[in-house]
């Protein structure tokens, strides 16, 4: 508990960081943010000086920033240029197709590499080893947009297996109750719906997993092949324990330690990754809507979603120090 | 058997007096890992085509002809022409052109961003790890604090802000990219500075910042030799994932990501704008990475992990 709240206690000067950060986004662009959003749109000098007004650039940096992380705190996180919304809105209606395309992503490439990692570690240097290390070296030099529109390429278009656009078909009735699709149509009851969304999802979570799984394999490999090597573990087979008691209790426990670091790392960077995935598959979510926001220059809805992918990723990590303390009860002493 | 012991006995009673230098114990290693060879094989094309690519490309990259539009590659269809081996785009423009020159691009960048994050991520990393302390504590709450951006939104966001453009794109990247070269080297130096040079340096008096330079930061390039060339892999996917969404490098310059950007438009007709920039960036990424991990089990095998 001591150490959770330890934890807790250290995120908030990494919030004050993050919030200083995302703060700095708006002035970094060089010259005037203000006619730099309003580029080509024809706004007036009186507009453009309302709208300085609104955002506080016509006072000190320091009562600009305190204002800001006021504002962010209260979840007044400004209101979009382009979508005429306030950002927290814009972000919430959006969150659930993000968070379930990371989610399911990353149920998959814990699928694929975790028994992949520990067979290639139990089987080190046989054929299985040789095709896991293979497929994650290759993995990892694939860059994922490329992968998404070779699988839109081939599976969608060419062979039409699943879709390769959008989150679900025009024509389903799907009443939004949490806003993720195969929660919602499970609720209502909606097969087909629940079917469609699952066809919908393979694709992209695929395409985005990739660069996980391979990570993934690799860093259960070399951790099961440090953990086998163990007294502790020679001891629990010399005193005739049965080998599967050997490899979840003593070896897959040990070995998790250090994969539970990678993994938070791992879920935070899916979360970057739905940036691009989510363009080339128009998945409707936060990610694509960043860079629709970076094309309209509505810097306000850009700085909210860093925040909010931020804010995501320092839970993440504090999850992952959850548990840590659950897996490794060493750490509660700390 | 007491022959060939025999027989060993004066080399390496050599080796012993004459130890081979650390470059020829890398290169040795290095020849002995196939993959790696063939990583250094890859990186090797990659950059002599990088810098020949005037030479080697057999059309200016942005010459257009209409007439000549989405013209499939070579035995890929009866309109495929040997003039364009690898088919033209959607403006007629020559794939193998536009490819050799976009290499240029995904080098310049790598290199420069390997070279600006590397020395300033190193520099705050050596400060932190020398001093400890109030230094250590700040440049490492400074980490943490980038660590919680997903990097390649954080480099989306400062290039959209920066505005597009080669020098913008660098400085994006690097802004990401510090953070890796901070934590490992801080690391590193926080056992370094307790050797017996370091401290037989502090004892008669020479200069903090002489040390850092002379004795700390020395034994730490082998570590950021190897975190550069494992980096440079992802740097040049970054780069092409932020020119494939158009924050990058625009205009009519060619890059790889770029080019994969036009290729998505016309992935119904014609498979091959798409395939080829990212079948070159697949194999220049995985050269780097076989090249990065066997300069890792060369020089320090402690770093499998980062």
């Amino acid at each position: 508990m001591k150490y959770l709240l330890q934890r807790i206690v250290l995120t908030i000067p990494v919030l004050a960081g993050v919030s200083l950060i995302v703060f700095a986004i708006m002035h970094v662009i060089p010259g005037d943010p203000v006619q730099a959003m309003f580029a080509g749109t024809g706004a007036t000098k009186e507009q453009m000086e309302a709208m300085r007004h609104i955002l506080g650039l016509d006072q000190p940096l320091l009562v600009q920033y305190l204002g800001y992380v006021t504002r962010a705190v209260q979840g007044d996180w400004g209101e979009s240029i382009h979508f005429k919304q306030p950002v927290s809105l814009l972000i919430l209606e959006r969150m659930p197709a993000t968070i379930e395309l990371t989610l399911f992503s990353f149920t998959i490439s814990l699928l694929v590499a975790l028994p992949l990692g520990i067979l290639s570690a139990l089987k080190r240097n046989t054929l299985i080893d040789y095709f896991a290390m293979t497929s994650a070296t290759l993995g990892l030099a694939l860059p994922t947009f490329w992968v998404g529109i070779l699988l839109i390429m081939l599976v969608s278009v060419n062979l039409g297996w699943l879709p390769g656009f959008g989150r679900i078909e025009y024509g389903f009735d799907l009443q939004r109750i949490t806003g993720f699709y195969l929660v919602d149509s499970l609720l209502t009851g909606n097969i087909a719906a629940f079917k469609d969304a699952l066809a919908h999802l393979v694709l992209p979570s695929f395409a985005l997993g990739i660069p996980t799984a391979t990570s993934l394999t690799r860093m259960v490999r070399s951790a099961m092949l440090e953990v086998i090597h163990q007294d502790y573990v020679t001891t629990a087979r010399s005193k005739g324990l049965l080998e599967q008691v050997v490899i979840v209790r003593h070896e897959l426990r040990n070995a998790f330690i250090p994969v539970i670091t990678l993994i938070g790392v791992l879920l935070g960077n899916l979360l970057g990754g739905a940036v691009v995935t989510e363009t080339i598959f128009a998945w409707p979510g936060i990610g694509r809507m960043v860079i629709q926001a970076i094309y309209s220059r509505d810097f306000l809805l850009v700085q909210g979603i860093v925040l909010f992918f931020a804010l995501m990723r320092i839970a993440i990590n504090l999850m992952t120090d959850v548990l840590y303390v659950w897996i490794d009860p060493r750490i509660k002493n700390i | 058997m007491v022959e060939s012991q025999a027989s060993r006995l004066p080399s390496d009673l050599e080796m012993l007096a004459h130890p081979p230098s650390k470059l020829k114990r890398i290169v040795s290693t290095l020849l002995l890992s196939r993959t790696a060879l063939l990583g250094a094989l890859i990186f090797a094309l990659f950059l002599l085509i990088a810098i020949f690519a005037s030479l080697l490309a057999p059309y200016d990259p942005t010459e257009q002809d209409l007439k000549l539009r989405l013209l499939p590659p070579l035995g890929m269809g009866e309109s495929a022409n040997p003039a364009y081996p690898l088919g033209t785009d959607n403006l007629g423009r020559d794939i193998l052109s536009r490819l050799l020159f976009g290499s240029r691009i995904s080098l310049i960048v790598g290199v420069s961003t390997i070279l600006l994050s590397g020395v300033v991520g190193s520099l705050i990393g050596a400060v932190a790890g020398f001093y400890r302390g109030t230094w250590d504590n700040l440049a490492m709450r400074l980490v943490d604090v980038w660590m919680a951006f997903p990097s390649l939104l954080m480099a989306i966001a400062f290039g959209a802000a920066l505005g597009p453009g080669l020098v913008n794109v660098v400085l994006a990247l690097s802004l990401t990219t510090w953070v890796v070269y901070c934590r490992v080297v801080r690391a590193e130096v926080l056992s370094i500075r307790e050797r017996d040079y370091v401290v037989a340096a502090q004892s008669i008096g020479v200069r903090d910042l002489h040390i850092i330079l002379r004795h700390v930061l020395p034994n730490v390039l082998a570590s950021i030799l190897v975190v550069s060339t494992l980096q440079m892999g992802t740097v040049i996917v970054s780069e092409a994932s932020l020119n494939f969404l158009g924050v990058g490098i625009q205009g009519s310059v060619p890059t790889w990501g770029g080019m994969l950007a036009d290729g998505r438009e016309f992935m119904r007709q014609a498979w091959w704008l798409a395939t080829f920039p990212g079948l070159a960036i697949s194999v220049v990424v995985l050269g780097i990475n076989l090249l990065g991990d066997g300069l890792r089990d060369a020089l320090d095998p402690r770093l499998r992990r980062t």
